[in-house]
C-alpha cells in the first residue's frame, strides 16, 4: 500500500526524544555550583534517572517538526461540534506574557498584586454582566472542575438548609461530564429523555421532579445545537420543587451578547473561557471554567475571592466561622493565564463586538446547514443555533459509517467534525464552524462536504473506507494500545 | 471588528440563502422576553492598541519576580526557563489544535505526550505517569480517590507535611462522599511519624516530600509501613526540581506520585494554568484518572500513538467513570517536556545541586542574624525560618524595601501558633547579591 | 445430566449443568461490542444476587456491566481470558465463558430465555 502525501517533502519522520538524546547531552548551561555542605539527610538521589538530554537545535527541530503533524485552527476551518475551536487572537498570547501578570507569584504580598486582582474583578465584572448573575466563582480550572464547583454549591445550599437530596436530573443528550460530576458529589444520576424535536422532554422532566431532586443539569443551548425553547418552563418546575438549575454553559457562544443565562432561571453555570473567550485549546489544555452563580448560591462560592476594602483589593483565602462557602477547589487562585486572555478578547470585541460573535456564529451553523441539508440529512429543522446536526441516513447503504467519512474529511484538508455525539442521533456528525469562518472559506468546505457525501452515495466506499490516505499516519490501531498497553517508552534489552 | 470575517454583503447574503430576512430569525426558538434588542452595559470593541494600554497599566501594577530579590515558594517556584521553550509552545500547530482524538493528524501532540509519560515515570520512579492534571492540587485529591478504588476502603491518613492548600482540595473532593480523613497537625520542627497511624482500614497514607515546610525524607520506613497493611502510600511533590537530587517516591516504595510539574517549563502566572503529575505503579493502570497517550501501529504498520484505556473516561464511562476530568493541562506538559529535553538527565541534575546550595547558603546567612533560627535539620531548595516578630508583616515590611522575601506560614495556617514562621526558598535565580538584598533588608526590619 | 443454555435480555447466557452456572455473553453482545479490550471478572468465592453487576467487559469505545442473570456464589472465573480478550470475539459462546457459579436458587432460572425465545428478542430489538 503505498501512502502518498501531499507534501511529502515536508512531512518528515521523527524519532523519540530517548533515541535522539543521551544522558550526558543538555541544551541549558548552567555553572557548576561551589562546594557546599548537603542538607538532603538520608534522602540523596544516588540512582540514574534516565532522562535524555538534547541540545537546542536538536530541541528546536524535534519539536517543530512534531508540530508539523498536526492540525490546527491556524491551518483551516476546525469544524468540531460542541468544542467552539475559533481563531485565537496572538494579542492575547501577548497580554497575559506581560511580566506583571506571568511573572508573578500566587502567594506574594497582596499589596505587590493589586494589578492582577484587578484584573480578576474586571473580568468578574464582565462575565456577570454577560451572563445577568450576581455572582462569580473564579477558580475552577475547566469545565468539568466548574461543573464540580456548581455542583458542590447546591449540595452545600440543600445542607445548610438540612435538605439531603440525592438525584440530579440529567438529560440523555448530555456531554459525560455531566453524570461523572454528579457522580463525584454523591448524587445519583438519572437520564431524562429527549423528545423527537431535539429538546428535553417537558413531560418526562416533570415527572422525573420531586423532592428527593437536587438539581438538574441542562446545557443551553444543548448538545444538538438547538435553544431549549421550553427554558422558562423548565426553570420554573425546577424551583417549584425547591432544587436548583445547573447550565452546562459549553454551548454559551452561541449566545452570549443576546441572551443572559441569569433571566433564564439559571442557578449555576460555568463558562469555558477556552471556547467563548478563546484561550487556545493547546492540544487538550489548560482550560478555564469559572462558575457564574445566582443570588440563591452566591454565598456558597469556594475559596478564594476578591474582596475590595476601598481603594484595597484583597483575596479571601480562609474560611472565617460564619462562611458558608464550601472550601477550595485547588492549591492558588484559579488561572490567571486564561483570564488575562479572556478579558482581552472580551475588551477587544466590546458588548457589541460579542453580541456579533454570536450572531456570525449562529449565521455560519446555519449556513452550512441550509447549504448540505439536501445531500446530508440534519437531524432537526433549523434554525440552528452555532452547530449543526447531521446524522448518518444519508449513507445508509453506501458502506460508508460517520467515521468514515470524518476520515475522508482528514484527506480533504480537513478536521473531521464531532461524531457519534449526541447520543440522541445515529451516527452524529455535529459541525461548529464558529464565528472566525469567513463565507469564503464555508463556500470551499461546503463544497468540499457536498462533494464528499455524493462520492459516498454514488458508491465510492472504497475512498472512504481507506481514509485517511494522505495524513501523517493512516488509521491506528486502537485495539493493539487497549490491550497491550504501551504508555511508555523502555529501553530495549 | 478585526476578529470576525463576515461583511454586511456576506451576511445578506447567507441569510439569503438559509430563507430567513433577519439574524433574530435565526432565534426565534429563545423566548422573546430573554432575547435582548441592545448591547449589554459593557464598553464597546477597542484596537489592540487600547486594550494593550489598559491591560499594560494593570500588569505594571504588580511586582513581577523578576524585578526584585525573590524567595517565594510554598508549591510554586520561579525558575529560569529557556527562551526556545516559549517559542515553540507558541506555534500555532500546538497552540490551537484540540485534544488529539483524531489521532492521525495529531501525531504531534500524541508523541509529545507518549515522551511526557515517559520522562514523569522515570522521574517518580514509577511505572507509569498520566498525561497531566489540572495542577498538584487536584492531583492529589484524585490520588486519595483512586487510593479508595483501589484498596476498596475509605480512611486517607494525610501528613502534616502536606501542603494546607492541597489538604483543603482533598477536604472538597471527600465532602460528599464517606471517606474518612484523618489529618495530621503541621508537622514544623519535623517529619510527622505516621507509620503509627495505619490500620487495616486505611486506604492511603498522603506524604509531602520534601514537605511543606521543607523537611525532606527517607520514606521507605513509612512505605514498608503502609505495604504491610495493605495501604497505599502516595508521596506528593510540588517541587520537581527536587528529584534531580532526592531520592525518587518510586525508589522509596511508593504506590501513586503526585507532584506539581510548574517548576518545569512554567512561570508562575499568579498560581495558573499549571500541571499535575500523576504516577502509579503498572499495575493500578486502569483505575488512573485523567487522559493516556499509548504506542500502537497504523494500518501500514508504521508506529504511531493514539489515546488509550478511554473507557475509564467520563466521555464512556459517564457516572461511572474514574474521574470527571475531561482536559489534561497540554501546553504546560508540552512547556514541561521540552524544558525537560533541554536539561536532560545532566542539567537536571546540575539545576538540583544549584538549587540545594542556593538554599544552603541561604539558610546559613538567615541563622546568622539575631533571633532568626532555621527550623530545618533537611531540606532541599525551601526551608521555614523563625522569626522574632510575625511573618506577614515582616514580608510586608520586607516588599516594602523592594524584596520579596518568603511566605508567612499563617497565610496558609491562619491564627498565632504559627504567625512567626517564614518560608523561604532559594532557587537558581536567587543569585548572591539578591540574597545579600534580602539578609540586608531582614536585618533591618527586625 | 444434561446441560441446558438460557439467555437473558442483557444477551447474556448461562450454561447449566448440575448446580454448577456457567456465564457469558452471546454472538450478538460481542458483535455489538466490537474487539473487547479488556475484562474484569469476579473474584472466587464472591456471592452475588441476581441483576448484581457481576463483571466489566470493555471495547475501545465502550464498557458494559455484566450482570449475574441468577444468584449464586462464584467458584471460578476464566483465567485463559487474562491473556486472550479476543476469545470473547472468537468463541463467546464457549471458550470466551467468563465465570462459574454455584446456583442457590435454581427456581430463578425460570425467568431466563431458552434460545428460540432469544433469537426472537434479538430480532425484535436489534
Amino acid at each position: 500500500m503505498t501512502s502518498a502525501t501531499s507534501h511529502f517533502a515536508l512531512d518528515h519522520e521523527e524519532a523519540l526524544i530517548f533515541d535522539l538524546g543521551d544522558t550526558q547531552r543538555s541544551g541549558v548551561d548552567l555553572p557548576p555550583p561551589p562546594a557546599h555542605k548537603s542538607r538532603l539527610g538520608n534522602a540523596a538521589r544516588t540512582a540514574e534517572i534516565g532522562l535524555p538530554g538534547l541540545s537546542e537545535p536538536e530541541a528546536v527541530r524535534h519539536y517543530t517538526r512534531l508540530s508539523r503533524k498536526n492540525y490546527a485552527i491556524d491551518m483551516g476551518v476546525f469544524p468540531l461540534g460542541s468544542c467552539t475551536m475559533k481563531h485565537n487572537p496572538r494579542l492575547n498570547e501577548k497580554m497575559a506574557r506581560l511580566p506583571g501578570f506571568a511573572d508573578i507569584h500566587p502567594l506574594q504580598p497582596m499589596s505587590t498584586v493589586q494589578g492582577a486582582l484587578e484584573l480578576m474583578e474586571l473580568l468578574a465584572h464582565w462575565l456577570t454582566t454577560l451572563t445577568g448573575m450576581p455572582a462569580v466563582a473564579l477558580s475552577p480550572k475547566a469545565g468539568a472542575h466548574g461543573e464540580l464547583c456548581g455542583l458542590m454549591a447546591i449540595r452545600a445550599a440543600h445542607e445548610a438548609r438540612g435538605d439531603a437530596r440525592k438525584v440530579v436530573l440529567v438529560p440523555e443528550s448530555a456531554h459525560g461530564t455531566n453524570p461523572a460530576t454528579a457522580a463525584l458529589c454523591g448524587y445519583e444520576v438519572k437520564s431524562i429523555p429527549a423528545n423527537a424535536r431535539g429538546r428535553v422532554d417537558v413531560e418526562a422532566l416533570k415527572a422525573a421532579l420531586s423532592r428527593e431532586v437536587a438539581a438538574l443539569m441542562l446545557t443551553n443551548p444543548n448538545t444538538c445545537g438547538l435553544f431549549e425553547n421550553d427554558i422558562l418552563a423548565i426553570a420554573k418546575a425546577v424551583h417549584d420543587i425547591g432544587a436548583y438549575f445547573y447550565c452546562d454553559g459549553a454551548n454559551f457562544n452561541a449566545i452570549v451578547g443576546r441572551v443572559r443565562p441569569g433571566d433564564l432561571g439559571v442557578d449555576a453555570m460555568h463558562i469555558n473561557l477556552h471556547k467563548t473567550f478563546s484561550t487556545p485549546h493547546g492540544g487538550g489544555g489548560p482550560g478555564s471554567g469559572p462558575v457564574v452563580l445566582s443570588a440563591a448560591l452566591q454565598s456558597f462560592a469556594p475559596l478564594p475571592y476578591v474582596v475590595r476594602d476601598g481603594e484595597q483589593l484583597r483575596l479571601v483565602e480562609q474560611r472565617d466561622a460564619a462562611a458558608q462557602n464550601f472550601g477550595r477547589l485547588s492549591a492558588f487562585h484559579g488561572q490567571m493565564g486564561m483570564y488575562v486572555r479572556a478579558l482581552a478578547y472580551m475588551m477587544s470585541h466590546g458588548a457589541d463586538g460579542l453580541r456579533r460573535v454570536a450572531e456570525d456564529a449562529v449565521l455560519n451553523a446555519n449556513y452550512v446547514l441550509a447549504s448540505l441539508k439536501d445531500v446530508m440529512s440534519a437531524s432537526f429543522e433549523g434554525p440552528c443555533m452555532h452547530e449543526a446536526l447531521f446524522d448518518d441516513r444519508f449513507l445508509k447503504d453506501t458502506g460508508v459509517s460517520t467515521l468514515d467519512f470524518a476520515k475522508a474529511m482528514i484527506d480533504a484538508g480537513y478536521h473531521p467534525m464531532t461524531m457519534y455525539f449526541p447520543l440522541v442521533v445515529h451516527g452524529a456528525l455535529l459541525i461548529e464552524p464558529t464565528e472566525s469562518e469567513s463565507k469564503a472559506s464555508l463556500d470551499v468546505f461546503i463544497d468540499d462536504m457536498r462533494e464528499l457525501a455524493l462520492a459516498a452515495k454514488a458508491g465510492d466506499a472504497a475512498r472512504f473506507t481507506a481514509a485517511p490516505l494522505h495524513a501523517p499516519r493512516r488509521r491506528l490501531d486502537e485495539t493493539q494500545a487497549a490491550r497491550k498497553p504501551v504508555l511508555r517508552w523502555e529501553k530495549q534489552a | 471588528m478585526r476578529y470576525l470575517p463576515l461583511s454586511d454583503g456576506d451576511r445578506t447574503a447567507m441569510l439569503a440563502r438559509i430563507g430567513v430576512s433577519r439574524v433574530d430569525d435565526l432565534y426565534r426558538d429563545v423566548p422573546a422576553s430573554v432575547l435582548l434588542d441592545k448591547p449589554v452595559n459593557l464598553p464597546p470593541a477597542q484596537g489592540e492598541m487600547a486594550v494593550e494600554r489598559v491591560l499594560s497599566r494593570l500588569s505594571a501594577r504588580n511586582v513581577a519576580a523578576g524585578s526584585a530579590p525573590f524567595f517565594v515558594g510554598a508549591g510554586a517556584y520561579k525558575h529560569h526557563v529557556p527562551a526556545s521553550v516559549d517559542h515553540l509552545i507558541q506555534r500555532g500547530e500546538f497552540l490551537t489544535s484540540y485534544t488529539p482524538y483524531q489521532p492521525e493528524i495529531a501525531q504531534g501532540t500524541l508523541q509529545y505526550l507518549f515522551e511526557f509519560q515517559t520522562q514523569v515515570a522515570m522521574l517518580t520512579g514509577m511505572e507509569v505517569a498520566n498525561a497531566s492534571m489540572y495542577d498538584g492540587s487536584t492531583a492529589c485529591a484524585e490520588a486519595v480517590l483512586m487510593a479508595r478504588r483501589v484498596t476498596k476502603r475509605k480512611k486517607a491518613i494525610i501528613s502534616g507535611g502536606l501542603h494546607p492548600q492541597y489538604g483543603d482540595v482533598v477536604k472538597t473532593a471527600t465532602a460528599f462522599t464517606d471517606d474518612e480523613l484523618i489529618i495530621n497537625p503541621p508537622a514544623v520542627a519535623a517529619p510527622d511519624d505516621l507509620a503509627a497511624l495505619i490500620d487495616g482500614e486505611t486506604s492511603c497514607v498522603v506524604v509531602q516530600n520534601p514537605s511543606f515546610f521543607g523537611h525532606v525524607v527517607d520514606l521507605r520506613p513509612l512505605a514498608q509501613a503502609a505495604q504491610a497493611k495493605g495501604a497505599l502510600l502516595i508521596v506528593v511533590v510540588t517541587e520537581v526540581v527536587s528529584l534531580g537530587a532526592v531520592m525518587s517516591p518510586g525508589e522509596m516504595g511508593a504506590d501513586i506520585v503526585v507532584g506539581e510539574g510548574q517548576s518545569i517549563g512554567n512561570g508562575l502566572t499568579f498560581g495558573g494554568p499549571y500541571l499535575g503529575l500523576f504516577a502509579t505503579r503498572q499495575k493500578y493502570m486502569r483505575q488512573m484518572p485523567g487522559r493516556l497517550c499509548g504506542e500502537t501501529v497504523d494500518v501500514d504498520g508504521r508506529r504511531g500513538f493514539v489515546l488509550t484505556l478511554s473507557t475509564r473516561e467520563q466521555h464512556i464511562r459517564r457516572e461511572k467513570a474514574t474521574s470527571n476530568i475531561c482536559t489534561n493541562s497540554g501546553l504546560c506538559s508540552l512547556a514541561f517536556t521540552i524544558h525537560m529535553s533541554l536539561l536532560g538527565e545532566a542539567g537536571l541534575r546540575r539545576l538540583a545541586v544549584i538549587n540545594h546550595e542556593r538554599a544552603c547558603r541561604l539558610a546559613e546567612a538567615l541563622s546568622a542574624l539575631p533571633g532568626v533560627t532555621v527550623v530545618n535539620d533537611t531540606f532541599f531548595n525551601e526551608f521555614t525560618v523563625r522569626l522574632p516578630r510575625a511573618a506577614s508583616d515582616v514580608v510586608e515590611e520586607l516588599a516594602a524595601r523592594g524584596v520579596l522575601g518568603g511566605v508567612p506560614v499563617s497565610r496558609l495556617l491562619p491564627g498565632e501558633t504559627f504567625a512567626d514562621l517564614l518560608l523561604v526558598a532559594a532557587t537558581e535565580t536567587a543569585g548572591d547579591e539578591d540574597q545579600d538584598a534580602f539578609v540586608a533588608a531582614l536585618r533591618e526590619v527586625l | 445430566m444434561s446441560e441446558k443454555i438460557y439467555y437473558t435480555k442483557e444477551h447474556e447466557w448461562v450454561r447449566v449443568e448440575g448446580n454448577i452456572a456457567t456465564i457469558g455473553i452471546t454472538d450478538f453482545a460481542q458483535s455489538q461490542l466490537g474487539d473487547v479490550v479488556f475484562v474484569e471478572l469476579p473474584e472466587a468465592g464472591r456471592d452475588l444476587k441476581a441483576g448484581e453487576a457481576a463483571a466489566v467487559v470493555e471495547s475501545v469505545k465502550a464498557a458494559s456491566e455484566v450482570y449475574a442473570p441468577v444468584s449464586g456464589k462464584v467458584t471460578q472465573a476464566n483465567a485463559a481470558l487474562a491473556d486472550s480478550f479476543s476469545l470473547i470475539n472468537e468463541a463467546p459462546e464457549s471458550d470466551g465463558w467468563f465465570f462459574k457459579l454455584e446456583l442457590a436458587n435454581a427456581g430463578e432460572l425460570g425467568g431466563l430465555m431458552d434460545r428460540a425465545a432469544y433469537d426472537a428478542f434479538v430480532k425484535e430489538h436489534a
